[in-house]
């Protein structure tokens, strides 16, 4: 094995065809969308090159800044409360459901198989205020509450696209870090058990610690996945009122395909890529230390 | 070893950078296009590219395709796609950019003015010197050919397939029902909807969704207060939307979000929504525009009946330098013929379409186009009449709040004008914005 491995043509031949294609359908488009930022117009009125304009006018804009504001503020908190619950769930399945967890991981499980485009216009209903009034409303109205106008306000939407958003993807953050917890050996957790420690205490010293990299795998995940949000917000309500709840993807996607504008549209698409790198370096680096080590 | 390999590096960046740049001039040759209308069909059918959420052009082209157009048809087959309102200006681009245009396409507003993409390039036919051509000229209504020429800066660049004007339309029983007759002054229409309010009633309803029925308000109203050229002004730079009296016309509007003129969730609420809300006796009034007859027309849909259905246009503002009398007017979406694929036989169908499309699409949809009636049509309902006789006898006509716009602004405009009705933005912040995009366009 050594001296396959020792061979740099065996080596190219084995790495050779998946590389190239690896190069071809991910390095091109990102080099190509890189060399684009430096550039303004579309392939049907062609290219001018402009040097670092864009990036300049990123800076300047104020759409651009409260599309990125958005996005950290919603990437924030639904890292947060994706990985809390969905680490909530598992310890509850593992400790507390045990092996009749089953039926409670796949009704949790199930809104994530669902298309986020149905689920956008499901909650868009279930909140709906005026003649199409939606249960949530209704439900206010028995308490005595009066009907509220959700998607209205930036800070209404906002909140509906989190309890959507948590609805739709905790259960399979909850999957994967009961799949951590299994991991974890039997005897250990007895073992801490029979040196008194229970409850808090077991999940802090004992659980925690040693599901740290599934939780540290499942923190990058959603970290990634949330400041790339896009569905969610566009099937809800289009990233409104106004520009409230525009991440940067659909500014993107709105100044590439709506304003012909590829070059502007690459420079916000590279900002983006920017951001999840230097996130998930972040994380990498605050969890170097091994936690299972004294 | 680090020369060496700096020196492959630069090579492998060099190869990378002449590679992405000789793309680049193929996409750019892909962007240049003659532009030549040939002598011969260099197409084998008659393409069709229409929004898909209105149906009424192709619908149309299907049925003169076996009736007076199966001639045409056969020599050059009709085949339609549809593409998303919303994905429009993206596809064509797309297509344009890789020398694909159907033969009749749906465009961007913006991308079939003369310096759009599409009339920068020449990709689209001059309807005005084609048609004189063919000898059908005619058959375009001159109101139609002068709204058609003002929303794309000049250029006959679309067919009216749709000629439509726009107004209020309110339900006669809920007037009588308040002892109100049908404004023809903005104070008067404000004392209306606070007669209405007050009677449980909401008296306007929108779609608030798609932002345009609200901006149309607000354009409305500054054709009404500043004069029918207020919009050009603005393109031409003479004024700017932040002037006092544009803003004045934003505050008129955010002052009909605040008194709830429109009725909860009116940010959310879509056309299907909106459209229930007026013809089922729940909402007073709705500004649209003539297409809504194929609605109103429809037992089904109209349970208010549709003999209680009132048209009145747009009231004037006091001491406006516009009156009621500019009706609001649009020829429907952008639709274009591509320069490379006309020919001989695209000519023949573009005849046969001048000649029976009006009294075709009139017959069967009810609907009013620009085409002159070549057929005389019976049975026509009484509202329809009532607004063809509008198209008839408009001298002067007015465009859209967004019509002289580029697509950014228009965007901004529909989609932050929800913010301008709930109060969340100023009326001065809202036109800022707007004008600000107007300067970046520049």
């Amino acid at each position: 094995m050594n001296s396959v491995l020792g061979d740099k043509k065996a080596i190219l031949i084995l790495l050779g065809p998946a590389l190239l294609v690896y190069t071809l359908i991910k390095l091109v488009p990102v080099m190509w969308s890189l060399g684009l930022t430096f550039f303004t117009g579309n392939p049907l009125s062609g290219f001018e090159f402009i040097g670092i304009d864009n990036f300049t006018r990123f800076f300047g804009d104020p759409q651009a800044i409260a599309a990125l504001g958005f996005t950290l503020k919603y990437a924030v908190i639904i890292t947060i409360a994706q990985v809390g619950l969905g680490y909530a769930l598992a310890l509850m399945y593992v400790f507390v459901l045990k092996n009749a967890s089953s039926f409670v991981r796949t009704v949790v499980f199930f809104p994530t198989v669902l298309p986020t485009v149905a689920v956008g216009l499901l909650f868009s209903s279930l909140f709906a205020v005026g003649d199409q009034e939606g249960p949530v409303n209704a439900a206010l109205n028995l308490f005595g509450i009066p009907s509220v106008d959700w998607f209205s306000t930036g800070g209404g939407t906002f909140t509906v696209a989190i309890i959507m958003e948590l609805w739709r993807s905790m259960g399979f953050f909850a999957v994967l870090l009961y799949a951590g917890l299994l991991d974890i050996p039997e005897e250990m957790l007895e073992s801490a058990r029979l040196d008194g420690a229970t409850g808090w205490k077991l999940v802090r010293s004992i659980v925690l610690p040693l599901s740290l990299p599934v939780l540290l795998s499942s923190l990058i995940f959603s970290a990634n996945n949330s400041l790339k949000v896009f569905d969610t917000v566009l099937a809800l309500n289009n990233g409104g009122p106004g520009g409230e709840t525009t991440p940067l993807t659909l500014y993107m996607f709105r100044t590439v395909f709506s304003y012909s504008d590829y070059g502007y549209g690459s420079t916000i698409a590279f900002v983006l890529t920017i951001m999840c790198f230097i996130v998930t370096l972040f994380i990498f680096r605050s969890a170097r230390r091994d936690n299972t080590k004294a | 070893m680090s020369t060496a390999f700096t020196g492959r590096r630069k090579r492998v960046f060099v190869q990378v950078i002449a590679g992405a740049g000789a793309a680049m001039l193929l996409l750019s040759a892909c962007s240049s296009n003659s532009g030549s209308t040939g002598s011969t069909d260099s197409v084998t059918e008659f393409s069709l590219l229409t929004p898909a959420e209105n149906s009424i052009i192709r619908d149309e082209l299907a049925t003169l395709s076996t009736d007076q157009c199966a001639a045409e048809n056969k020599a050059l087959p009709l085949k339609s796609e549809t593409v998303a309102q919303a994905d429009v200006v993206q596809k064509i681009t797309l297509l344009a950019s890789q020398d694909a245009l159907p033969v009749m396409y749906v465009a961007g507003t913006a991308q079939v003015k003369p310096d759009g993409d599409i009339g920068k390039n020449n990709l689209a036919v001059d309807y005005e010197k084609i048609l004189t051509d063919l000898g059908v000229w005619d058959d375009i209504l001159p109101a139609a050919q002068s709204t058609v020429k003002a929303a794309y800066g000049g250029n006959m660049a679309s067919l009216p397939f749709q000629y439509n004007v726009e107004g209020i339309f309110y339900n006669k029983k809920i007037f009588a029902d308040n002892d109100i007759t049908a404004p023809t002054t903005w104070a008067e229409l404000t004392a209306a909807t606070t007669k209405l309010k007050a009677a449980g009633v909401t008296p306007i309803t929108e779609a608030g969704k798609d932002g345009w029925p609200i901006t149309r308000l607000l354009g409305n109203y500054i054709f009404r207060s500043v004069g029918p050229d207020a919009m050009e002004k603005v393109q031409k730079g003479e004024a700017k939307l932040t002037d006092p009296e544009y803003v004045a016309a934003a505050q008129a509007i955010a002052d009909l979000g605040k008194a709830d003129a429109f009725g909860a969730g009116i940010t959310s609420r879509d056309t299907d929504t909106a459209y229930a809300q007026f013809l089922t006796g729940k909402a007073a009034m709705i500004y649209n525009g003539s297409w809504m007859l194929a609605n109103i027309n429809d037992p089904a849909q109209t349970t208010i009946g549709a003999d209680n259905v009132g048209f009145m246009p747009f009231p004037a503002v006091d001491g406006g330098a516009g009156n009621a009398d500019q009706w609001p007017a649009n020829a429907g979406a952008a639709t274009a013929t591509s320069t490379k694929a006309y020919g001989p036989k695209v000519g023949d169908w573009l005849k046969c379409i001048a000649e029976n499309y009006g009294s075709s699409v009139m017959k069967n949809q009810s609907v009013i186009s620009g085409f002159k009636l070549n057929t005389p049509v019976t049975g026509i309902p009484p509202l329809t009449e009532e607004l063809q006789g509008v198209v008839s006898k408009a001298t002067e006509t007015v465009l859209w709040f967004e019509a002289l716009m580029d697509a950014k602004t228009t965007s901004d405009a529909q989609t932050n004008v929800s913010l301008l009705v709930t109060g969340a933005t100023s009326p001065a912040d809202y036109m800022k914005l707007l004008q600000s995009d107007l300067d970046q366009a520049k």
